[in-house]
């Protein structure tokens, strides 16, 4: 108990083998100098308890851990915690640092030399930092710190490949005289230096495994750190000329309202033509139609014909309309695959060029209104991506609350990017009328929701405090490499769960369940939505991915407005199987089930509400219909949001102000 | 005066942080209390953006508001 050595992550340790821990503030370089170190032998570990990978590797005999990207080593969220449990494990740590934001990035490395490991610290990005007038003295740096000193530049690979041996440099360095006597008196009980540090710097859970009290002098250490940090920062770097370049013009425009909001339309117009327009249409016309349609469909039916007949029910199975052979593999293959890679492409653009906490910054004020700091417009729109994935990344939310509104919110309003595609390409068709009836009636329903959720959930939310780290041009080859393992791990986890939906819809035809389910929930579907009976396989298909649903219906010949009713409801009812399992493991059985019922309601009363209302207002024709309908749903959203804020004004104490 | 009726283009000097984690959060960016920081950007009814030399950290409105600031 004495020597509690344990990262919580199984990784195989040869023997005599050393931890390295590659440690470093947020956008620091740390994964280009990961990947450059390791080179292709990565191994991927799911951290316990959590769904953060921690990504490991060999250097020589040694294992070389990656650690997520932190501002310092404390409790604020998991990915501290995650990384102060691998830091205080190492052996020997390597700190990469941003060498144009040495005064955010040295708190950090003083902290990690505080605990007492040997630390060898990498000064990144120099040739950023002389783009920026600043020359630092590494000499000098060196000996402040008492810790050797590598000057980089990662992604030209200049510097690195001393790296692969300089670990062996790496040493203990200099700890302020006062906070060393403290630490060596706590760590003769603790058996750990590092340890000791945390417990006075007051961190719950190390103090807890020890059975103390945390300490109370986490304040007065950090203000003390942050002295020595400014004094270090003052001595070695030297600024020459301050040119603003068009990195920090094109910053400022990001964040003003009135220049921010042009730029994200435009952003989000230029995503929309090119996965929306062109993957979905052009690219995906030539690999669903052409090669699998056309090519290999055709081959697996002769092939699997050379077998058993292609009407016996294994045949049907394996090649029918449902076929696991055949629709199963164009669908993911031909028709998602192209629109997810080109989703992931923009997404790790925006995370590499420092989009992401502007935007973040922009929409703070509106998000305030449902309850979330702008920090949640981070896994809102990674929910874009993959709903599944980003309901994880809440994590990175400061509270309970902000979680829960968040997931739900996404998990009823946020289309994947697999469905996002499929419905740009349906929606594109019909003009621009039947898309703001689609967007808007979404939204309306985002905002109805956030609102009623920000009035009903109790608690407090946090409030933005983000670093906006400089702005830069996204690298080819790490955006590459984004999009290549978010591709992948798509794949890996669709083609399955796609595959058991085939087969659930092949069986239900061939028993006739499908037919008995058609007309079971015609009530519903012809009834109260208004469309033919055959949607039913499409919402039932998109219980097992929302995707999967929606583009079962490009087979099938519905008018525009069925085709809308019909995207609304299967957006906002549940997301796919693996999202509501990750709903159920972060939120628990009875919230999660709340959840998922809850947006089966709000999908169907919605959808049927659209049905109705363009049944009356339109009749025959849909140009009077759409205005009338879109205008009805701003009328609910002005009139909840009225209703919520003299609710909120009644109530003494409430956040506004 | 609080950092929330800072104007854009000022310099303010950080008097009072309210709460323990923020406050250590801010020591951490370099925007504890004491420090100088040159407001950048007021969002109408938004975020306060303050830059520290080449940092640059966004604070949400309401948050902005408990913090005390004088004009430096």
């Amino acid at each position: 108990m004495a020597h509690c050595h344990d990262t919580g992550i199984k990784i195989n340790m040869p023997e005599n083998a050393r931890r390295i821990v590659l440690a470093g503030n947020p956008n620091a370089g740390k994964s280009v100098v990961f990947n450059y170190l390791t080179g292709l032998y990565v191994d991927v570990s799911n951290y316990p308890g959590t769904t953060l990978e921690i990504s490991y590797g060999r250097l020589s005999n040694n294992v070389i851990i990656d650690t997520p990207g932190i501002y310092g080593i404390s409790s604020f969220n998991d990915e501290e915690r995650i990384a102060r449990d691998i830091i205080l494990s190492a052996d020997i740590v390597i700190n990469v640092v941003n060498a144009a934001h040495l005064e955010r990035d040295l708190f950090l490395t003083r902290q990690i030399i505080d605990t007492g490991v040997s630390v060898l610290v990498v000064l990144n990005m120099i040739d950023e930092a002389q783009k920026q007038g600043l020359k630092i003295d590494t000499d000098l740096l060196t000996d402040l710190l008492g810790v050797p000193v590598i000057p980089t530049i990662a992604t030209k690979k200049q510097g690195l490949a001393q790296l692969k041996t300089a670990h062996i440099l790496a040493q203990k360095g200099h700890v302020d005289g006062e906070l060393q006597q403290k630490l060596t008196h706590l760590a003769d009980r603790l058996g750990s230096q590092g340890e000791a540090l945390l417990v006075l710097e007051g961190d719950e859970v190390i103090a807890s495994r020890h059975g103390l009290e945390p300490g109370d002098e986490r304040e007065q250490i950090y203000l003390k750190r942050r002295e020595q940090v400014n004094n270090i920062v003052g001595h070695v770097v030297s600024e020459s000329s301050r040119g603003a370049g068009i990195g920090v013009t094109l910053g400022c425009w990001m964040i003003k309202p009135i220049t921010g909001i042009p730029l994200l339309i435009i952003t989000m117009w230029a995503m929309f033509q090119s996965i929306g327009v062109f993957i979905a249409g052009t690219v995906v016309g030539i690999t669903e139609e052409t090669i699998l349609i056309g090519f290999y469909e055709p081959a697996v039916r002769s092939f699997i014909e050379q077998f058993i007949s292609l009407d016996s029910n294994l045949g049907f199975i394996l090649t029918g309309e449902f076929g696991v052979l055949t629709m199963t593999v164009t669908y993911v293959l031909g028709l998602l695959m192209p629109l997810v890679v080109g989703f992931y492409f923009f997404l790790a653009m925006f995370e590499d060029s420092g989009y992401l906490p502007r935007i973040a910054t922009l929409v703070d004020r509106v998000l305030t209104g449902i309850g979330l700091n702008g920090r949640a417009v981070i896994p809102l729109i990674l929910g874009f991506g993959c709903v599944t994935m980003a309901s994880i990344t809440t994590r990175l939310l400061g509270s309970d609350r902000e979680r829960r509104i968040t997931i739900f919110l996404m998990g009823l309003t946020i289309p994947c990017s697999a469905q996002l595609g499929v419905i740009a390409g349906l929606l594109a068709g019909f003009g621009p009328g039947y898309i703001a009836l689609y967007a808007l009636v979404i939204l309306a329903v985002l905002v109805i929701t956030g609102t009623l959720l920000n009035t009903l959930v109790p608690g407090k939310s946090t409030e933005l405090l983000i670093d906006l780290p400089p702005l830069r041009l996204p690298r080819v080859d790490n955006v590459l490499r984004k999009t290549g393992t978010k591709s992948y791990h798509f794949l890996k986890e669709a083609t399955p769960l796609f595959a058991l939906g085939a087969l659930i819809i092949s069986t239900l035809q061939i028993t006739g369940g499908l037919a008995a389910l058609q007309k079971m929930l015609a009530p519903l579907t012809v009834g109260w939505l208004r469309l033919p009976p055959e949607t039913a396989t499409a919402f039932i298909m998109g219980i097992v991915r929302r995707d999967f649903g929606a583009a079962g219906l490009t087979d099938m010949a519905l008018t525009p407005m069925a085709t809308v009713i019909v995207l609304i409801t299967i957006t906002l009812f549940v997301p796919c199987i693996a999202s509501i399992l990750i709903i159920f493991k972060e939120r628990g059985y009875r919230e999660g089930a709340i959840m998922w019922a809850g947006t089966w309601v709000v999908a169907f009363t919605v959808g049927g509400l659209v049905a109705q209302m363009s049944a009356i207002f339109g009749g025959s024709s849909n140009t009077l219909g759409i205005p009338l309908v879109i205008a009805v749903f701003i009328a609910i959203t002005i009139s909840v949001l009225l209703t919520c804020r003299l609710l909120q004004r009644s109530k003494p104490g409430s956040g506004l102000s | 005066m609080t950092l929330g009726n800072a104007k854009r283009g000022q310099h303010v000097k950080i008097i009072h942080i309210p709460d323990e984690n923020i406050r250590s959060q801010a020591i951490r960016f370099g925007i504890g209390e004491g420090a100088v920081v040159f407001c950048e950007e007021v969002l109408p009814a938004g975020p306060i953006v303050l830059r520290k030399n080449r940092q640059e950290i966004a604070i949400g409105r309401e948050l902005a508001n408990r913090i005390t600031v004088t004009l430096n």
